[in-house]
């Protein structure tokens, strides 16, 4: 498989900047901020920016396997960098107004990190409802949100914020709102001690920011969510958690080699194990990379991104990697035996194991397989 | 036909508002229909007017307003809903 220039740069700050801070990150709950400073250094911020405006412009595809390369050392990084592309991704398909335009070129040339606000506290998780609303004032609007969870808000320079059109709209008219630090205050509400993904730092917080109109994107976000953010967000959340299951099997792969090597002649007991785990592999990676080129081949498609079949699609794809990342990685624990259990082994699994439960719930999979068991009373065809 | 598919709306789409309040051409999304209640009116629809959406309609478009909604069903060859 050739590997993209973006890849390339993905793998080098992984192996040389991520995998050495990866540990305490994750001890400490701590921002990785080494990391993000050298995806900064190579513009990797605005890698879906259009080059017009400033970006690298790459494709999902490359950025895809960026976050791959990162999820195999350090998941906390990786995520950072996979949610700040989500909001990215929705700036450029759904900002056309100058403004939004003008915000994206910062992005590209100040190397802004965007971080998401789409849940609220008292709606119970669903993203496509909203209780808080953008206020006219005289200048422009005023928004007050209890966000249960923003990751890294407090190190990112701009919040996308969902919330309810205006005051007298339903609960599922909803707008994307970015909302640029300077107009923006979170009061921390609860903090961040998790079991994996603990260098996110997904804190809770009170957001009230304010801001002209011209701040909200253009589309609705019921369509912004169909054809974007949640696509995109499956995309690069099931490219993250194929990093994670390809530093688990890489992990195990060695191990089984240096028990070959001390008995040469004798297969190793978990050889076995690991030609079953390298199958799953292949079937996580076959999935994840099918469905991401699918993606960037019908992005533009409105029709289809928001069909039915695509959405049963997309959340199939998500459920079933949540679930295989999992398997994955208590695969190569079994076959490193007490070496991946340990923390003080060079085979330990014990975070990317955390790291890997974290996937089924980020989006709960019974949320989405309640979706899916709907859409699919009325799905015909393939 | 638009009565009963106001009827259809008003039984499956748990819509924050009446639906006799709103206009043919009125964004049903808008007026708070989810995508969720979007599929039982689906289902409802097809069961009144003895029909079956194809895959190329299930999309948002084909359900954003009672007038999207009756050109679906008559392109579709739907006429009076079938009673009992």
């Amino acid at each position: 498989m050739s590997h993209s220039a973006l890849a390339e740069t993905g793998r080098q700050i992984a192996e040389q900047v991520a995998a050495a801070h990866a540990d305490e990150v994750d001890a400490n709950a701590r921002f990785p901020k080494e990391s993000i400073e050298a995806l900064r250094a190579e513009k990797m911020m605005g890698a879906l920016i259009p080059s017009e405006l400033g970006g690298l412009g790459a494709s999902l595809d490359d950025v895809g396997e960026a976050i791959t390369e990162l999820g195999r050392h350090c998941a906390s990084s990786a995520m950072v960098f996979a949610m700040h592309q989500i909001q990215v991704a929705c700036l450029v398909r759904h900002g056309r107004s100058p403004f939004l335009r003008s915000f994206l070129r910062r992005v590209a040339d100040e190397q802004l990190l965007l971080a998401s606000a789409t849940t609220e506290i008292g709606i119970g998780g669903n993203t496509r409802m909203s209780s808080c609303a953008v206020e006219p004032v005289a200048d422009g609007f005023r928004l007050r949100k209890q966000a249960p969870v923003i990751s890294y808000g407090q190190y990112a320079d701009a919040v996308l914020v969902t919330a309810r059109k205006s005051p007298d709209s339903a609960s599922n008219d909803q707008v994307l709102v970015v909302c640029p630090s300077p107009d923006l205050v979170l009061s921390e509400t609860s903090g961040w001690d998790t079991m994996g993904f603990r260098g996110t730092c997904s804190l809770g917080f009170l957001l009230e920011a304010t801001g002209p109109m011209s701040h909200i994107l253009d589309d609705p976000y019921a369509d912004i969510s169909a054809r974007t953010m949640l696509p995109v967000s499956h995309i690069v959340w099931t490219s993250l958690w194929l990093g994670i299951a390809q530093g688990a099997e890489t992990k195990a792969r060695s191990y089984i080699q240096a028990e070959a090597r001390k008995k040469a002649g004798t297969m190793p007991p978990g050889a076995l194990r690991l030609a079953e785990l390298h199958s799953m592999l292949q079937q996580l990676a076959e999935s994840v990379r099918g469905l991401r080129r699918h993606y960037v081949e019908v992005a533009d498609d409105e029709d289809e991104t928001t069909s039915i079949g695509f959405a049963v699609q997309m959340n199939t794809l998500k459920v079933s990697a949540s679930t295989l990342v999992v398997d994955i990685v208590g695969r190569a624990m079994l076959i490193c035996g007490i070496s991946g259990y340990r923390h003080d082994s060079q085979y330990s699994l014990a975070r990317a194991l955390r790291d890997a439960y974290g996937a089924a719930l980020m989006v709960n999979n019974d949320r989405i397989n309640n979706n899916n068991a709907q859409l699919l009373l009325v799905q015909r065809g393939h | 036909m638009i009565d009963e598919i106001r009827q259809v709306l008003a039984e499956h789409g748990r819509m924050p508002v009446d639906v006799d309040s709103l206009s043919d051409d009125a964004d049903l999304y808008q007026a708070g229909l989810t995508s969720h209640a979007s599929v039982n009116v689906m289902l409802a629809l097809e069961d009144a007017f003895d029909i079956e959406f194809p895959d190329e309609m299930l999309r948002k478009s084909t359900f954003e307003s009672v007038a999207a909604i009756q050109d679906a069903l008559i392109e579709l060859g739907a006429s009076a809903p079938v009673q009992g």
